[in-house]
């Protein structure tokens, strides 16, 4: 279906590939004897002459990839080769533009674009050169005496790609090197490192870039992977065929970005690759696990996506809507996610379908609208419920949040265990389902129930 | 185009050069014919009691005395705190252990360790001068070198993600990262420290420049001794211009060294954009303008610079990308390494057991006598902290809600707290032997004069940082005097009043060992508590009076940091922080 220039590639072991990781992994180890799985044996390889893009939803360890594969991070398992030789051992050669820019903000311009090549040892005189070369390449010609703090953000990433050029790295990496920038200088950025990339000015063999913007990925890229995630994995993995310079009017262009929609909207479509079970600590797989993975997204943030869902009839595509409210993908999905969980909506080929309860739910008045999110977060949401039932069940109705935060950490990070707990807290708190005492960081039963419970009991 | 690396000081519009430069060079003279005289002082022979002279005119040369160890003891203790912090911050195996150990000996009162100290190190360096001053030096050490060791650990632990990761990918060999990275990131947070930790460093050396001990006195050229033996003789006249100088050379530290070393520090500011208000110095724009200094370090520093830079390039080192999560798993507990270990807890042990055999000639009477100390010097420390926060809170809101005088208040307040205390007891003293009173009240009242200003300059800061929109809410909803104060003001202030009393209450306990003991006009005054059995003990030689005396301050200090300070530290952290 998709003529518009997919080409599933299956990657061999190209013999060229610049890096290639062979069945890499990234795991935590936990106290027990789980471990938190978070990316799955994946394969994958940069080869010359290819902008390769890395797609996927927050958690799917976009990051974490491209930190492997520049020797930054050591996989937990498996191998990251460069030029086919270990890539702890070897004398790479990588840059990476980061999305903070990570300029240094005491040395000028001049200095930060130096420092890279000061520490290969270049010379001062021809370090110099080189330098003021570059940032006559990137377009800052007269900002060498500048200091960071003086530019503004797209001025600041300028340097950030000087500093990566000047050191002429076989790959170039960059962890969402635009998503800091406003929307025109971000689009501004983009053309002019196509400009380079197409003419050769930048040295550059191959281009590795992490986003979680579509249709950044399909403007620029050769090529697109796209992750999964819990835990990560490719999804898919096509090139992209659409010529130089492209439009993203033209159908083509639209076709392929509703395609990847599709791919990322719909996490239960088989997966590429079961991950290789391994002898060593059992891994549990997250998909099968008791405790949902909570979006972290607020009550009156779905509340305002079902009520414009509503204003369209009920159902629209995800991509117009996250358009029409200016919102990046990233941070419409989680929204998405929740309603969908709690069952106010449901995703069908890419478009959200409002449901009949999130009809009633986006319909009605704050206290009714709290009464329906209790029912549904009891009915669909594990963590809630249990804390609910504990709260009932014990006389003084209080609980600690430790003992909930101790059965998460059998399945989420401690990080994620805090984002899970913090989550429910807010949905709980909205719902009246309890409240919660952050000095003491204990679960409380709201006043007025828990009278009624002590009622109810005395009856019995 | 093709600039000069200093193009941009070059071109700088100038004034009298030529008298700036020869003014520079004038003062690199001077610190030569220091260096060379300070020397042949030190080298030459022990001489433990130097007779102090009340003339005025010799006062500079006990004050420049005075400002080489205090210099000294810094250097050696910005080296010292750099390497800790360096070490605790890249060895996760000692690191928690080493912080540990930081946050305890922060807490212990550095006066009780000056008999021993001196002792050790008289018996280092027989034969000179050196010895004692050594001990001295080491003393003040003592007193300055934690919170910028605390300091440096901190800011190495917190430097982004990111900015590591770039120092990384872009291979830079460990000097490299030191000086661009690491250094940089931690330096306004070591120039603060270095203000308090030299004011920290002052208190000690007027109390420790001379002492009895047993049948041993030691009297150093100083303006400590100056001022002791004005006070012990009664000269008014010499102990007044003796406190002149103290004020005059703190005064002229600000001035001179710490606000030029502000505004530089500006630049390592971790910010993304330029902030509108800055400390400006304008010692530090005539610096700039000589070309001479703005120019020779820049050139010296490069010429040292290159060859190491090129030569660490060509190392196996530089040449890999090291993974940032190695750091933790990559040293293995190696044969050595416990070798060492075993080694170090085989002395600690050893040291432990004979501190407690020599505990045991303690009797109960002792004992007795030093428990009821205790509680003494606790309720004493703990009324000078609530006395001063009983006057600075309303004082300190009041200025810093009206900015055109917390701009005047708050250096002054800032310079008030750099004075030590010390100076200012022997005035006091003499005071309180013409109105017959005792040391019980006055050595409240000298805690009083080394912790308020803490509390005051914090708790301005604290009631300038409470949002105008908060204020004008409580206006507008016409709350009450109380509800102003309970809702808005105090937990407002909060999280400030608490890192202001923290450092106020280890200030206090300092001052305890000096503020219930003394000599005034031949008299010895003295008031029961722990401080006064320290000193007691000190002079008279009685070490295991001494070590426990010191145990038991530790223990109380540290009890406290742990049951009260942390606990009012953590909840203004998180409760009553306010979020921009």
């Amino acid at each position: 279906m998709q003529e518009a220039g997919i080409e599933s590639v299956k990657v061999s072991a190209n013999t060229e590939a610049i890096i290639r990781a062979e069945k890499i992994e990234k795991y935590y180890a936990q106290p027990s004897a789980n471990r938190i799985q978070v990316i799955s044996a994946t394969d994958l390889s940069i080869v010359p002459g290819e902008i390769v893009a890395l797609l996927g939803p927050s958690g799917s360890g976009k990051s974490t990839m491209l930190r492997m594969l520049t020797g930054l991070s050591r996989p937990s398992a498996g191998q990251v080769y460069w030029h086919e030789q270990p890539i702890a051992g070897a004398e790479i050669n990588v840059s990476i533009v980061f999305q903070s820019f990570a300029l240094f903000p005491w040395l000028t311009v001049l200095e930060n674009v130096e420092a890279p090549l000061q520490a290969r040892g270049v010379e001062p005189g021809a370090r110099r050169d080189r330098s003021m070369k570059m940032l006559d390449t990137v377009g800052l010609d007269g900002f060498e005496a500048a200091y960071p703090k003086e530019l503004s953000g797209g001025m600041k990433q300028r340097v950030g790609f000087a500093r990566a050029l000047v050191v002429e790295p076989e790959v170039l990496f960059m962890d969402e090197p635009f998503s800091a920038l406003d929307v025109l200088t971000a689009e501004n950025l983009r053309s002019e490192l196509l400009e380079l990339w197409a003419n050769k000015t930048m040295p550059t063999k191959a281009v590795f870039l992490v986003t979680h913007n579509i249709e950044e990925a399909v403007l620029l890229a050769d090529r697109i992977i796209v992750l999964g995630r819990n835990p990560g994995h490719i999804r898919t993995d096509f090139k992209v065929q659409i010529a130089h310079p492209r439009d993203r009017k033209s159908e083509s262009f639209t076709q392929l970005v509703d395609y990847i929609y599709k791919v990322l909207t719909k996490p239960d479509v088989a997966p590429a690759e079961a991950p290789e079970q391994q002898t060593g600590p059992k891994v549990r797989d997250q998909r099968q696990m008791r405790y949902q993975m909570l979006p972290h997204a607020r009550p009156g943030g779905m509340a305002g996506l079902l009520e414009l869902l509503l204003d369209k009839g009920g159902r629209d595509d995800i991509y117009r809507l996250a358009d029409d409210l200016t919102f990046e993908i990233d941070d419409l999905l989680p929204i998405v996610d929740a309603a969908q969980l709690l069952g106010f909506l449901k995703i069908e080929e890419g478009d959200a379908a409002i449901t009949e309860s999130g009809t009633e739910f986006a319909n009605s008045e704050i206290l009714r609208q709290k009464e329906l999110f209790r029912g549904a977060a009891l009915q669909n949401v594990l963590l809630l419920r249990q804390i609910r039932r504990a709260l009932e069940a014990k006389s003084d109705h209080t609980v600690p949040e430790e003992f909930f935060l101790d059965m998460l950490d059998e399945q989420f990070s401690e990080e994620e265990c805090l984002r899970q707990m913090e989550t429910a807290v807010t949905w709980g708190r909205y719902a009246e389902l309890f409240d919660f005492d952050a000095g003491r960081r204990r679960f409380i039963l709201p006043d007025a129930q828990e009278e009624e419970i002590a009622a109810n009991e005395e009856v019995q | 185009m093709k600039l000069h690396p200093l193009a941009r000081t070059l071109v700088t519009a100038r004034t009298w050069p030529i008298v700036i430069d020869a003014g520079v060079a004038a003062c690199g003279l001077a610190i030569f014919f220091s260096i060379v005289s300070t020397g042949a002082y030190w080298l030459g022979k022990p001489v433990p009691v130097v007779p102090i002279s009340h003339s005025i005119g010799a006062l500079p040369v006990y004050a420049f005395y005075s400002i080489v160890r205090i210099f000294i003891a810094y250097l050696l203790s910005l080296c010292f705190a750099v390497s800790y912090g360096y070490t605790a911050a890249y060895n996760p195996r000692v690191e928690a252990w080493m912080i540990a150990v930081l946050d305890i000996l922060q807490s212990i009162p550095v006066l009780s360790f000056l008999p021993p100290v001196v002792l050790a190190m008289v018996a280092l360096v027989p034969g000179h001068q050196m010895g004692i001053e050594m001990g001295v030096i080491l003393l003040i050490f003592t007193g300055q070198v934690w919170n910028l060791a605390f300091s440096f650990y901190s800011s190495l632990k917190s430097i982004p993600r990111e900015m590591i990761e770039a120092s990384r990918i872009y291979r830079y060999s460990a000097w490299q990262r030191f000086w661009q990275l690491e250094m940089p990131y931690a330096a306004i947070g070591l120039v603060w420290n270095s203000i308090v930790s030299v004011a920290g460093g002052w208190f000690a050396l007027i109390a420790c420049e001379m002492f009895t001990m047993g049948d041993r006195n030691f009297q150093l050229p100083g303006l400590g001794s100056y001022l002791q033996t004005a006070t012990a003789s009664g000269d008014m006249r010499a102990l007044l211009a003796g406190f002149a100088m103290v004020i005059l050379i703190v005064v002229a530290t600000d001035q001179l060294v710490w606000r030029p070393l502000i505004a530089w520090s500006d630049k390592f500011k971790f910010e993304q954009v330029e902030s509108a208000d800055r400390v400006t110095s304008p010692i530090l724009e005539l610096l700039r303008k000589s070309s001479l200094f703005s120019s020779l370090p820049g050139r010296i520093f490069a010429r040292i610079e290159e060859p190491i830079y090129r030569r660490m390039a060509h190392t196996q080192e530089c040449r890999i990308v090291h993974p940032i999560d190695e750091d933790a798993t990559r040293c293995k507990p190696s044969a050595k390494l416990w070798a060492l270990a075993g080694a170090v807890i085989l002395v600690i042990t050893y040291g432990a057991v004979q501190a407690i055999f020599m505990l045991r000639s303690v009797t109960w009477p002792d004992l007795r006598l030093l428990l009821e100390g205790a509680g003494a010097t606790f309720l004493r420390v703990n009324s000078a902290l609530l006395i001063s926060a009983a006057w600075t809170v309303p004082v300190g809101v009041a200025i810093g809600f009206n900015p055109r005088l917390a701009r005047i208040v708050q250096p002054v307040a800032q310079v008030l707290a750099s004075v030590p205390a010390t100076a200012f007891f022997p005035i006091l003293l003499i005071g309180l032997v013409r109105i017959g009173g005792g040391l019980g009240i006055g050595s409240i009242a000298l805690m009083l004069l080394g912790t308020q200003w803490y509390i005051l300059f914090n708790v301005i800061a604290g009631a300038m940082s409470i949002p105008s929109d908060l204020r004008e809410v409580s206006s507008l909803y016409h709350f009450t005097r109380w509800q102003r104060w309970t809702r808005l003001i105090l937990p407002g202030i909060f999280p400030y009043l608490i890192t202001g009393m923290v450092t106020a209450s280890g200030g206090a306990w300092n001052a305890s060992v000096f503020a219930e003991y003394s000599h005034v006009a031949d008299r010895t005054l003295e008031t029961i508590g722990l401080g006064a059995q320290i000193d007691a003990a000190t002079d008279s030689g009685r070490f295991p009076i001494l070590l426990l005396a010191t145990i038991f301050i530790s223990l109380m200090v540290v009890t406290m940091n742990r049951l009260v300070w942390r606990r009012l530290y953590r909840l203004a952290e998180t409760r009553y922080k306010l979020e921009g």
